[in-house]
């Protein structure tokens, strides 16, 4: 098999007395979409934080594309092509949504100078909008991010993450709040995205339909570690699965 | 407001500006340059704290560091032109040094962090007498001869002032309009989402610093000359509560602030005169109201009135189609 796009080797967090968590290890491949899946409070987002250099973990090790990078900056990780979400709703309110998706791509392109003298879009209002229309919200192009509704705020949160071109994106949780018709609407998108560019994803999701149905394979998480990973079928059957939740 | 409106709008402020001080008498010419003049300290500390967000109260320590700088070097014979880059590059460096603590503590704390260095340089410029002249300070700074032009007559150091307040006006244009701009907002907002987007949010909180305190530099740079005398005395705390108060007074984070709110602390003070021993209350007085009622500052007053009576009618543009169809 190829190098693993993301290899996380036994990530471990505590707070105080609390193992959010408890050594866990993975691999994605390529083009995968994984879903991470556990109930409230199994550790998922202290993972991602961890993985994306946001929280130092207490031991373990993270590769991207067979670097590792371990201690790396969130920055730093972010120019190596690691887009990613926040459990929270996290746009720049009193920016335009083109402004939001500007500045999503602007860092990875040209120097420190020439973000000066250069032009004042970067030269990407074109791509920006492109992408803008990828997610449908080329009504919203000049509105204001915080007077958006939530779910188009969560879009535009998500759209972000895919400006500069990643070639892995970790998702927290991007459906919740979202409305039906805007959630099957997400997953086609993030499905098409995947399909036409081979990124990989790794999505935190409580909706089950939502993540049964987008992820190629899922890993479940209880009390900071891995109980289960299989295809959408085997973990709807697994029995440590049904129990995690129903006794979580 | 549309592009032509604004240009028109902002060449009418520049024929005011132009036109304001003929006819008047050297003392009014006077405190309109100095009004030029803390326009530009409190355009530094617009970026600083306006649009990247991060508390300072130290400008005034960065006046007294460029006009020193500048005093000390046009004393030893240099021209104004050569002095003034270096004491804005003095500012440049310290300001960078002073972003450092930002870098690790926020909001009060941060602010008494620079509360203590502008105190700190003020000490400094009062003991260091070898080379400030402790609290007597510094005289007779030559004012600027640029051959066909001597800025030695008020008139025409307020046209020089103004001149160098439009282009470093221009100049701050152009830095919250590029990416940097964008990346300071984004400071601002959400640090956190910034960085997680590439962002190197410690390099742009001590830009932010850095710049900001140059403007202050600037500032000081053109105080040196236009008073002809400095002493620590005029470099305090307070004058950097003043600043900031310009800065909110006017509307912060809004380009355009800053000269309204220097206005309103300098200006205002002159006006409000013939009330006498009455004028600071009544002063005061209006700047708390302001702050209570219109925390968004003077820009924002205007935005709420254009609001009023020019309603522009804004349908939420995700709700437009449904607008359409009653
Ligand atoms: N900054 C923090 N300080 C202290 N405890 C924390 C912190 N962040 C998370 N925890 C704890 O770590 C555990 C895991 O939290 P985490 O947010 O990772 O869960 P989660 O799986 O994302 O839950 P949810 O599905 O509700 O988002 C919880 O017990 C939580 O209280
Ligand atoms: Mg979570």
């Amino acid at each position: 098999m190829s190098m693993p796009v993301l290899s996380v080797r036994n990530i471990e967090k505590s707070f105080g007395g609390i193992r959010a968590v408890n050594g866990v290890s993975f691999d994605v491949h390529k083009g995968e979409i994984l879903g991470l899946i556990g109930p409230n409070g199994s550790g998922k987002s202290t993972l991602f934080n961890c993985i994306l250099g946001q929280l130092p973990p207490d031991g373990g090790d993270v590769s991207v594309n067979g670097r590792n990078v371990s201690g790396m900056r969130a920055s730093d990780l972010n120019r190596l092509g690691v887009g990613r979400t926040f459990q929270q709703l996290s746009v720049f309110p009193k920016m335009s949504v083109l402004d939001n998706i500007i500045l999503a791509g602007q860092e990875h392109h040209g120097s420190m100078l020439s973000r000066l003298f250069g032009p004042g879009d970067a030269g990407l209002t074109a791509e920006a909008e492109k992408l803008i229309a990828f997610f449908r919200l080329s009504h919203l192009r000049d509105t204001l991010a915080g007077s958006l509704s939530y779910g188009q705020q969560k879009l535009v949160d998500a759209a972000m993450a895919f400006m500069a071109g990643p070639s892995l994106v970790l998702l927290d949780e991007p459906a919740g709040g979202v409305n039906l018709t805007m959630l099957a609407g997400l997953k086609e998108r993030l499905t098409a995205y995947n399909a036409e560019h081979g990124t990989t994803f790794v999505v935190i999701e409580h909706n089950m339909e939502f993540v049964m149905s987008l992820c190629t394979r899922i890993i479940v998480l209880s009390e900071g570690s891995i109980i289960a990973e299989g295809t959408p079928d085997e973990i709807r059957a697994n029995q440590a699965v049904i129990d995690a939740y129903l006794g979580g | 407001m549309n592009v032509r409106m604004r240009t028109l709008s902002i060449l009418g402020l520049v024929a005011l500006a132009i036109a304001a001080p003929i006819g008047q008498g050297n003392y009014i010419i006077y405190v309109l340059t100095s009004w030029l003049v803390f326009a530009i300290a409190a355009m530094g500390l617009n970026l600083t704290l306006g649009y990247a967000g991060q508390i300072s109260l130290a400008q005034a320590a960065f006046m007294a560091i460029g006009a020193y700088v500048t005093s000390l070097l046009t004393l030893a014979g240099w021209h104004w032109i050569l002095a003034m880059p270096l004491a804005l590059l003095a500012c440049f460096v310290v300001g960078l040094l002073l972003g450092y603590p930002a870098l690790r503590v926020k909001g009060h704390f941060l602010a008494f962090v620079t509360l203590a260095f502008n105190t700190l340089v003020f000490l400094v410029l009062r003991n260091e007498d070898w080379l400030t002249g402790g609290s007597y300070g510094l005289v007779g700074m030559p004012r600027p001869d640029f051959g066909l032009f001597s800025t030695m007559k008020q008139l025409h150091f307020y046209y020089f002032t103004l001149g160098v307040t439009v282009l470093a006006a221009l100049a701050m244009w152009g830095i919250v309009r590029s990416p940097w701009g964008r990346a300071f907002k984004a400071l601002r907002e959400n640090p956190i989402r910034a960085e997680s987007l590439g962002v190197d949010t410690r390099r742009i909180t001590l830009l932010a610093f850095a710049i900001g305190s140059a403007y202050g530099g600037l500032a000081g740079a053109l105080v040196a000359p236009l008073v002809q005398f400095i002493e620590p005395g005029s470099f305090g705390v307070a004058h950097s509560l003043r600043i900031l108060l310009m800065v909110v007074v006017g509307g912060s984070g809004y380009f355009f602030g800053p000269f309204l709110g220097a206005a309103v602390v300098i200006l205002l003070p002159e006006v409000l005169r013939f009330a006498e021993g009455y004028y600071l209350i009544i002063y005061s007085a209006l700047v708390i109201v302001m702050l209570v009622f219109v925390p968004s500052g003077l820009i924002g007053v205007w935005g709420r009135l254009h609001e009023k009576f020019w309603p522009r009618h804004e349908i939420r543009a995700d709700l437009k189609e449904g607008a359409g169809l009653k």
